[in-house]
């Protein structure tokens, strides 16, 4: 008998392990990133090549990096978020502009909206690689000794605005 | 109106599959014969209500219904209608939907065929594979309603998505829906066996067409994934040992595992314990793939919503379904007896070494796959396990079970003689591995002791199962050609099989050993080469298609001067899911594919772009279906249908099996 409940046993097992694996989230992979200082990079802006944007740009004050490209169906749902997070001057955002075309950008902001201080243009996503971007949208919390305190992936929502964002950028920046 | 008749459809098809699930059960335990009369109309009627709720939701689909939440998501007036169709098991809701369609399809099936059965065994079963039943249909109706409407209704749907807008995608589902759950026939079977306490070799008998049909859908439907991995990632490969993938490949595994077993449990009356259990194991096996695959807990390539609530339902149904059946085992396989004795060299043992080896597969496979959940569970970190695990350890265990493709079937049951093996069998391994130390010299000028060891494998496969086939014809004593036909169905379905196998095997061999692979820039005029064929880049050009646009290169291939093919491998943008997608160009023949994929644009008109030279990389995919076809032919071998037909009696059967030294089991 006892022989015999063997199988029964191992699947009590598993089924154990199933259950919690339920309650985590997979695809939740914590950045490397987080806490270490933001990757170095000098970029051409989006608007004005002739001009560079670099990690020093960064310091100094609290920031949102919004990784974005014209082709990406998320960054388009999160846009109004970005716009209306602008709009409200709490923290200045930065975009960078992810393995895209300047024309299509640019065409992009006109049409939807400009939230951001200023955008670097990552043409081949060199610099998205630095990031571990893998894939856009991305949002990053800088402090600002230019550290990277928090990543979110995928498109933003109201909710990881306010409940999670937000909050952090004003302890960020009364620390 | 119609979503409405779809939803009540599915209701009416639960009742009915409560109907369906208790009253035979209870009937065929109190004797009642009019209870037991109930499985057959229920299992037709609910067959019925299911087809009709599929066709509702298919209709919605076809016109463009966006009032239907599902059909919104999953749907966009752009769509081709083919994807239209086939977008109906293209997320969730849907595919729950096809499961059940395919599930009561089987049940219908099962009522058709099983008039021979004895009633109360034939109660039992149908009434088992109506609870699974209620279990399907419940979760879809509490969780994952496929009609649920939006109001108002959206102008535009939101689109199928890109990945699966793809001919292999319009017929992979089905067929791998159609081969897990076709598995549960088999463990109905096993269920009502334990139940009736009848495990026999009739019980055997009746379950191995069922068992062999369900393994050839699922055989195809893997082999369909790999075909749209291949064609569709744009990265050449073929097999990702994806979590997803190896939730289709361990039911395969345990289903072959199962039909060698049924073989032994059929003609020597042994191994019924081992063959019961691995008829539960395999249907588990496929619940657990739908749960992983419809739950979330591991991360795939195939992204589906995740939901904790439809998870923990699936996590319940699989408790108890496989929880008790397990139990259900522990408490009457003690008393089933292990049937027949056998010597330590005999075709017994060859099958259940063949079995231990497959099921040892599966279990390693399982365990990778799920290993990153249980560290992830015991806080002790994330980590993923990539295809140097899966290779690691599948591969040496593959390799003594392809020996025994050779040896297993020349052994004698019962007792067999290693001097006589041996002597049968020496031309057959000088030959193989006279190939294997040559054929790679021929192929690519060159070789290697893996290649040489996959080819020697891959030969012995092949000559072996034909050298089997003659051994039938020199034991039937008669001129070969009357030899030949006289063999059974079975036979030729073996030798079909295992001639597959040994074609997959040089297949893998050759093209992974001997690809190349270039990922280069090029610009318009450009040309390169690649295993003596050039390749010439004539730039990109703007295309148009129903519901994306594409960026179409255009490659003219050549060799010494003579045209091979054109070839258009495209970039492609959907409007609605903006995602780009890659659709690569190959150029197939029997022995090598020329494969392009575009990569990213570059700058002046020049892009990124990956060729590979891959060759007999079709025989990854003959060898399966040469699989299919022996599954094909052995699932309908005669003696099941003369089993079948009540009263056809055994005649000419037994003697028409050479090997069967088994008294024939009773037909009815």
């Amino acid at each position: 008998m006892i022989r015999y409940l063997l199988p029964a046993t191992v699947f009590v097992v598993l089924v154990v392990f199933l259950a919690v694996g339920l309650n985590r989230d997979p695809t939740r992979v914590p950045s490397p990133l987080i806490d270490k200082p933001a990757p170095t990079f000098a970029l051409p802006l989006l608007k004005n090549p002739d001009q560079t944007l670099t990690h020093r740009d960064l310091q100094g004050e609290v920031s949102l990096i919004n990784v974005w490209a014209s082709w990406c169906g998320g960054c388009y749902e999160e846009h109004p978020i970005l716009v209306a997070l602008a709009r409200s001057h709490q923290v200045p955002i930065y975009g960078l502009n992810y393995k895209d075309q300047r024309a299509k950008a640019m065409e992009w902001l006109e049409e939807y909206g400009d939230p951001y201080a200023a955008i670097a243009f990552d043409e081949n996503g060199r610099v998205a690689i630095d990031w571990g971007v893998y894939g856009a949208p991305e949002t990053f919390v800088v402090d600002r000794q230019g550290i990277i305190r928090y990543k979110h992936i995928g498109p933003l929502t109201a909710e990881v605005v306010q409940d999670t964002i937000l909050p952090l950028v004003s302890r960020l920046q009364d620390g | 109106m119609i979503p409405e008749i779809g939803q009540f459809a599915l209701s009416i098809a639960l009742c009915l599959a409560l109907l369906q699930g208790v009253m035979p059960l209870a009937g065929a335990q109190l004797g009642r014969s009019d209870w037991m009369a109930v499985a057959q109309p229920a299992a037709r009627g609910q067959f019925l209500f299911v087809v009709i709720a599929f066709g509702c939701l298919t209709y919605a689909f076809i016109v463009h219904d966006f009032t239907v939440l599902y059909v919104w998501q999953n749907s966009n007036t752009a769509l081709p209608l083919h994807y239209r169709i086939s977008a109906v098991w293209g997320g969730h809701e849907g595919s729950l939907l096809l499961w059940a369609l395919v599930l009561t399809a089987w049940t219908f099936a099962v009522t058709l065929f099983s008039r021979s059965l004895p009633a109360e065994f034939r109660a039992r079963v149908i009434a088992v594979m109506g609870l699974v039943s209620i279990g399907m249909l419940l979760f879809m109706l509490a969780t994952s309603n496929p009609f649920e409407r939006v109001f108002p209704a959206p102008a535009e749907g939101r689109d199928l998505n890109p990945l699966l807008q793809d001919p292999g995608l319009v017929v992979h589902p089905p067929m791998l829906y159609m081969g897990y759950v076709g598995m549960s026939v088999a463990f109905a079977f096993a269920i009502a066996a334990l139940l009736g306490g009848h495990l026999d070799a009739a019980w055997a008998r009746w379950s191995r067409p069922w068992v062999t049909a369900a393994w050839v859908f699922l055989t195809i439907g893997i082999m369909l994934g790999s075909w749209w991995a291949y064609h569709e990632l744009g990265w050449g490969g073929w097999w990702f040992w994806d979590p997803v993938e190896n939730a289709s490949f361990m039911p395969w595994l345990v289903g072959t595992a199962l039909i060698h077993s049924l073989a032994v449990t059929e003609k020597r009356g042994a191994f019924k314990n081992w063959t019961v259990l691995l008829a539960i194991l395999a249907f588990s096996l496929s619940l657990l793939g739908t749960f992983l695959v419809r739950s979330g807990v591991l991360v795939s390539v195939h992204a589906f919503a995740n939901d904790p609530a439809r998870g923990i339902y699936i996590l319940m149904f699989l408790t108890v379904v496989v929880g008790g059946s397990l139990l259900l085992y522990a408490w009457r396989a003690p008393r089933v007896g292990s049937g027949g004795t056998f010597e330590p060299i005999s075709r017994e043992t060859a099958l259940l070494v063949n079995n231990i080896l497959l099921v040892v597969a599966a279990a390693t496979i399982l365990l990778g796959t799920l290993y990153p959940l249980f560290l992830d569970a015991l806080g002790l970190g994330k980590i993923s396990v990539g295809p140097p695990y899966f290779a690691a350890v599948f591969v040496p265990l593959m390799l003594p079970l392809v020996f025994l493709i050779g040896v297993g079937p020349l052994a004698r049951w019962k007792q067999a003689r290693i001097g006589e093996l041996a002597y049968r069998l020496r031309f057959v391994l000088i030959a193989a591995i006279a190939l294997g130390m040559l054929v790679p010299l021929t192929v690519a000028g060159m070789n290697t002791i893996l290649v040489a060891v996959g080819i020697t494998l891959g030969a012995w496969a092949t000559i072996s199962a034909i050298v089997n086939l003659a051994a039938y014809v020199q034991r039937a004593h008669r001129p070969w050609p009357r030899a030949l036909a006289g063999i059974p169905r079975g036979i030729y379905g073996m030798t079909c099989a295992h001639l597959g196998i040994g074609v997959f095997i040089v297949g893998v061999t050759l093209t992974s050993a001997f690809e190349v692979e270039r990922e280069l820039r090029m610009a318009p005029g450009d040309a390169t080469e690649l295993a003596g064929f050039a390749f010439q880049f004539h730039g990109v050009r703007q295309v148009e298609g129903p519901n994306y646009m594409a960026r179409q290169g255009r490659f003219e291939v050549t060799r010494e001067g003579e045209a091979v093919a054109t070839l258009r491998p495209e970039k492609r943008i959907y409007r609605v899911q903006t995602s780009p997608m890659t659709d690569a160009a190959i150029d197939s023949s029997f022995f090598r594919d020329l494969y392009v994929a575009l990569g990213e644009p570059l700058d002046r008109g020049a892009w990124g772009v990956r060729l590979y030279y891959k060759p007999f990389v079709q025989w990854l995919w003959l060898g399966p279906l040469m699989m299919a076809l022996g599954g094909l032919l052995a699932a309908s071998d005669r003696r099941y249908r003369v089993t079948a037909r009540q009263h056809a009696g055994l005649r000419g059967d037994a003697a028409s099996v050479p090997t069967s030294t088994a008294p024939s089991p009773g037909g009815a």
